[in-house]
């Protein structure tokens, strides 16, 4: 699975995307997130208000209770400030 | 049927005359012609430029969507939508929304619903750049929510 990053979420973990495989037990974005912010200080920090966190699957807007996808891109950014 | 938007994200500057005349060019249907030009303020003076990065790929597809979404409820001749990314100083030009129809509350409504999807919807995020002072990602607001939940129906 791919992941990528954006503005300060891509700023805390420190990395812009990633290669990952899930452990099976993890099945939906809300999932992901608890698992991912296990993985070290950088993602600790980007996703401490996990609620906050905006989540795109395969470039489409996906709320947190989304199963995720057998394979894709998933993005994770902090609600958008464009226009 | 319903019109197909053009939906550009580019570096690039846009050129709104260009983009009104590309609109209503050979055409004799179009009554009204609304545009939208969001540009970079410079917040005082406090502010030296903006930085927008954006979700390459998702970004038009999303605007593509939320247009898409404006030709079905509104009787659109054409809509266009072009958004800019990088670095955009104060007074530069970062957005631009022109809705044509053969009436002007379908031009203004459309235009109008497109910018409010635009502000809460689309992947780009702004970096503040200020004389003195570390780089600050903007907040999103609760009013860029509200307004996007006054086109509920």
């Amino acid at each position: 699975m791919k992941l990528v990053y954006f503005a300060w979420v891509r700023e805390r973990i420190g990395q812009s995307e990633e290669e990952i495989t899930l452990p099976p037990e993890v099945k939906t974005v809300a999932e992901l997130l608890g698992w991912l912010a296990k993985r070290g200080d950088g993602y600790a920090t980007a996703l401490e208000h996990a609620e906050a966190i905006r989540v795109a699957v395969n470039h489409e807007h996906v709320d947190h209770t989304a199963r995720l996808p057998g394979d894709g891109e998933i993005a994770l950014f902090p609600p958008m400030t464009g226009g | 049927m319903a019109c197909v938007p053009d939906i550009r994200v580019q570096a690039g500057d846009f050129a709104l005359a260009a983009e009104v005349e590309r609109m209503t060019a050979g055409r004799r249907d179009v009554g009204a012609v609304v545009t939208f030009t969001g540009l970079c303020r410079d917040e005082g003076g406090r502010l030296e430029a903006l930085e927008l990065e954006h979700y390459p790929g998702m970004a038009e597809a999303e605007i593509g969507r939320i247009a898409g979404e404006a030709a079905e409820r509104w009787p659109l001749t054409g809509l266009t939508v072009i958004h800019r990314f990088g670095r955009i100083a104060p007074g530069d030009n970062i957005v631009l929304v022109v809705a044509a129809a053969s009436h002007r509350r379908t031009a203004f409504e459309a235009a109008d619903f497109l910018m409010d999807f635009l502000k809460s919807r689309a992947p780009f995020w702004k970096k503040e750049h200020a004389a003195g002072q570390a780089e600050q990602w903007v907040d999103a607001t609760a009013k860029d929510q509200e307004d996007m939940q006054r086109w509920r129906r």
